[in-house]
């Protein structure tokens, strides 16, 4: 079985603007995909895609193994999405827009829909134009979540939502793992990530830059070291040493960061120098996104 | 005081920045279309004597002063020349006046900009003033130069300073209206049902003043729309009819103010009503859902047809009495239509018009499927399991269905009404066909809204609104301006048969409906192949 998004060298253009330039992205069967990038990388501009709401103009995209522009029903029957701008019908209840959604799509688990309510903490009597911004993004979550369907996608889910909410969310995504469904999160919230997916691909420009688990995309850092030493040698030997960048020698104590690939070998040669102390930082998860959002 | 209004000025500018083509576009249109039209009329008929006498007993006929207002001197021919642009005019500047009130106060609450703006340095009055202020200036503008032009084309200085009084009074009242009514709302589509509406109720108030029998003299001074035919410019002359205008808009003004003390922002005066907590069966599928968003205004605007027919209905016989005048009807039958004939012409000119206005509806329905892709709902309906097909589908049903039930409340009113004023029309298989026969070409107009949202969507209410215009220009005016044939045969309402003047004839009706139902095919095709949002 083929993967549930397949996205290869899509690319899409809104007049002069390029939104997407050749984005790659795959999600694997039954993971927590996170999706990343700066403002205006192109991420609702890929979902949009991938519900058919966008014609791409070239590359491939397959939904659950189907085109996402033509085969729309049958696709969308088994896919639930949270937009991140959520509007609803300021003249329909929460309770209703809950419902015709869930029936658009074929189908509605009664007993999910009153057990997220409740643990949403959400009132559906309330006519949409008077909720809060965190009270329509629950609206449209319980729609999404209260489904059977097989693969997620929301668009930064959790803007708006009180950190108590954005518990339950993730409470909720870690059952949707367990059940073995698929999720698509694209988020700024980058703890919220750390804690909830499995790979994340990172994109630019409309171009993918990194995609890989959170491990892997650990080794692609550097580690930062900073030591005092006993016979501290000279700057430019500790600078020949493979991985090891931007040192910096203020008498006895060495500043230095080094590839996570190398940080074994550099830390033994600082060892030969004899070592008094030591502190070493492996790279923050915010220090890695700061690294591929910028350059 | 002062505090309050602090940045109206500030605000001033950036409504005129906003509108600089909408306040242009809808000054000098009407203008041009006034001073043109009448200019036209003048070379046609520079003397009364050289006017034809059966157009004036036209004008003079009841069904004429119901839409256009009585002509103020039948013996100067400038008074002839404007008769049919005032009334129509005064409709459009109402109309003017009231949406730049609304495009800058409740629409900008709703969407939620005056949030940013009320963050600012910015008194709590200021945002209304500053809108009441642009549409204001508007409206004078307007008459201002409509004035000055009938005066440059030869005409009476004192009666076209009377005819820009007149429109004046009308204009500004509605300037105040649509403040209080934006206040009232609480969505900006509240707001166009209320001002709307009162355009309708006090449009037939004035038709009824003007030209029922035995109604109290008083009744033509109630509705602001009639001050414009009590200004009687180039006949009696009452300039100072603009005081009434003014007056109803500072009384309006303090109580917008008193209202907007009350209320907050993004509100209206009605609490929001707790609802269901389940969508009801009918809230299943897209049908459903485009029904729920399309009914109430479905069911206001149908009540207003019915009360339209109901009016045409109960006029038929004071149209009639008028021909009992025996020179009258001899002139008539002299040019070769008999009396017997003359309460069809009377139906077939009322229904006829008022068939435009069943298509607005058509047009605002489908204006709404379009708002509710640029508000992001369909995009939230698109990702669940309904087609692009079935959901255009459904909102179409509701405009073509709608359009028939508010063209059948207009025949089934005129029928009662008629009935029971003694039958002068002929009864339901006279009327009701009438009334039908039009449908086709309402659904013309519905097809080429739902194209443009094919295949321009972002020109929809430019293409919808722009082509009703033109049809009603064409279909009302085409003959004064002397347009080419070609021209008038692009406008759906020319080709309908004038039941029961005319017979019914399966040619056009089935042309027309095959028309509709290719643009609808057309706008549709191109809804299902093009990007959403
Ligand atoms: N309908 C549209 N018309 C024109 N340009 C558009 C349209 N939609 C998106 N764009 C442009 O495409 C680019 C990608 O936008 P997109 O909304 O996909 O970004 P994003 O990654 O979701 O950003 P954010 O994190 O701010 O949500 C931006 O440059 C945006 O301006
Ligand atoms: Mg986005």
């Amino acid at each position: 079985m083929s993967a549930p998004i397949e996205i290869s060298g899509l690319r899409k253009s809104f007049g002069t603007t390029v939104a997407l330039d050749g984005l790659d992205l795959t999600v694997a069967q039954g993971e927590i995909h996170g999706f990343l990038g700066p403002n205006g990388a192109g991420k609702s501009t890929t979902i949009r895609v991938l519900l058919g709401l966008l014609r791409a103009d070239g590359g491939q995209a397959r939904l659950l193994g189907g085109d996402p522009w033509t085969d729309v029903a049958q696709l969308h029957r088994r896919i639930a999405y949270v937009p991140g701008d959520v509007a609803l019908w300021p003249n329909l209840t929460g309770g209703e827009v809950i419902d015709l959604l869930a029936r658009l799509r074929g189908g509605l688990n009664a007993a999910r829909r009153d057990d997220l309510l409740a643990r949403f903490d959400l009132d559906p009597t309330k006519k949409c134009r008077a909720y809060s911004k965190g009270n329509r993004q629950k609206v449209a979550l319980v729609a999404a979540l209260s489904s059977d369907a097989e693969l997620l996608l929301f668009d930064e889910p959790t803007a708006g939502l009180d950190p108590l909410m954005d518990r339950v969310f993730r409470d909720h995504v870690d059952e949707v793992r367990t059940e073995g469904r698929t999720v698509l999160l694209s988020s700024h919230i980058l703890s919220e990530v750390e804690a909830l997916c499995d790979r994340v691909s990172i994109i630019r420009a409309g171009r993918t830059v990194e995609s890989g688990s959170l491990a892997q995309l650990r080794h692609l850092t550097r580690t930062s070291v900073t030591a005092t030493l006993e016979h501290p040698p000279s700057a430019a030997e500790l600078a020949a040493l493979t991985g090891v960048h931007d040192v910096v020698l203020d008498g006895s104590r060495v500043t230095l960061s080094a590839d996570t690939d190398h940080i074994g070998a550099v830390l033994s040669a600082l060892g030969a120098h004899g070592i008094q102390t030591l502190i070493s930082q492996p790279p923050t998860l915010e220090e890695l996104f700061m690294r591929s959002y910028a350059s | 005081m002062t505090a309050s209004l602090v940045g109206t000025g500030t605000l001033a500018r950036l409504a005129v920045r906003r509108d600089r083509v909408l306040l242009p576009v809808g000054i000098l249109g009407i203008t041009i279309f006034a001073v043109s039209s009448a200019k036209a009329t003048l070379a046609l008929y520079p003397t009364v004597a050289s006017m034809d006498a059966g157009i004036k007993t036209i004008f003079a006929s009841p069904s004429a002063v119901a839409l256009y207002g009585p002509i103020s001197d039948p013996t100067d021919p400038d008074a002839l020349a404007v008769v049919k642009t005032t009334m129509f005019g005064a409709v459009l500047l109402a109309i003017f006046g009231y949406a730049v009130v609304r495009r800058h106060t409740r629409s900008e609450e709703e969407d939620g900009r005056f949030e940013l703006v009320g963050a600012g340095v910015v008194g709590r009055r200021a945002p209304l003033t500053a809108a009441v202020a642009v549409a204001t200036a508007a409206v004078l503008a307007t008459c201002l130069l409509t004035g000055l032009g009938y005066a440059a084309i030869g005409m009476d200085v004192a009666g076209s300073l009377a005819a820009a009084a007149g429109w004046a009074a009308t204009g500004l009242a509605f300037v105040g209206l649509a403040a209080v009514a934006a206040q009232l709302a609480s969505t900006a589509r509240g707001c166009a049902g209320l001002t709307m509406g009162a355009l309708g109720v006090l449009f037939l108030l004035r038709a009824i003043a003007d030209a029922g029998t035995g109604v109290p003299g008083w009744l033509g001074w109630v509705s602001p729309v009639g001050w414009t035919s009590k200004a009687e410019a180039f006949g009696a002359d009452r300039s100072w009819v603009v005081l009434l205008g003014v007056g109803l808009l500072a009384v309006c003004l303090l109580a917008a103010f008193a209202l907007l003390q009350r209320r907050d922002l993004g509100a209206g005066l009605l609490p929001a009503r707790r609802g269901r907590a389940n969508a009801g069966a009918t809230l299943a599928g897209p049908v459903g859902l485009a029904w729920r968003l399309g009914r109430s205004s479905t069911i206001g605007w149908t009540v207003g047809m019915l009360v339209g027919g109901l009016v045409i209905g109960s006029l038929a016989k004071s149209a009639m009495d008028m021909f009992a005048d025996p020179a009258i009807a001899d002139l008539l039958r002299k040019m070769g239509g008999g009396v017997g004939l003359l309460s069809d012409v009377y139906l077939s000119t009322e229904l006829g018009f008022i068939a435009i206005i069943a298509a607005a509806y058509g047009v605002t329905t489908v204006l709404r499927w379009r708002a509710e892709e640029t508000q992001g709902h369909t995009e939230l309906v698109l990702a669940t399991a309904d087609s692009r097909t079935r959901y255009a589908a459904s909102h179409l049903l509701v405009a073509l269905l709608g359009t028939a039930a508010l063209v059948f409340a207009l025949g089934l009113g005129t029928v009662l009404a008629d009935a029971s004023g003694g039958g002068t029309l002929g009864g339901a298989g006279r009327v009701l066909p009438a009334a039908l026969i039009r449908l086709p070409a309402v659904w013309g107009c519905v097809g080429v809204a739902v194209a443009a949202i094919g295949w321009f969507p972002r020109w929809t209410a430019a293409i919808g609104w722009g082509a009703l215009a033109f049809f009603l220009v064409v279909g009302e005016f085409g003959g004064v301006f002397g347009m080419p044939q070609w021209l008038m045969d692009l406008a759906p309402f020319t080709h309908v048969p004038r039941m029961p003047v005319e017979a019914f004839a399966w040619p056009p009706t089935i042309a027309l409906t095959a028309v509709a139902a290719g643009l609808c095919i057309v706008g549709v095709l191109g809804f299902r192949r093009r990007d959403i949002g």
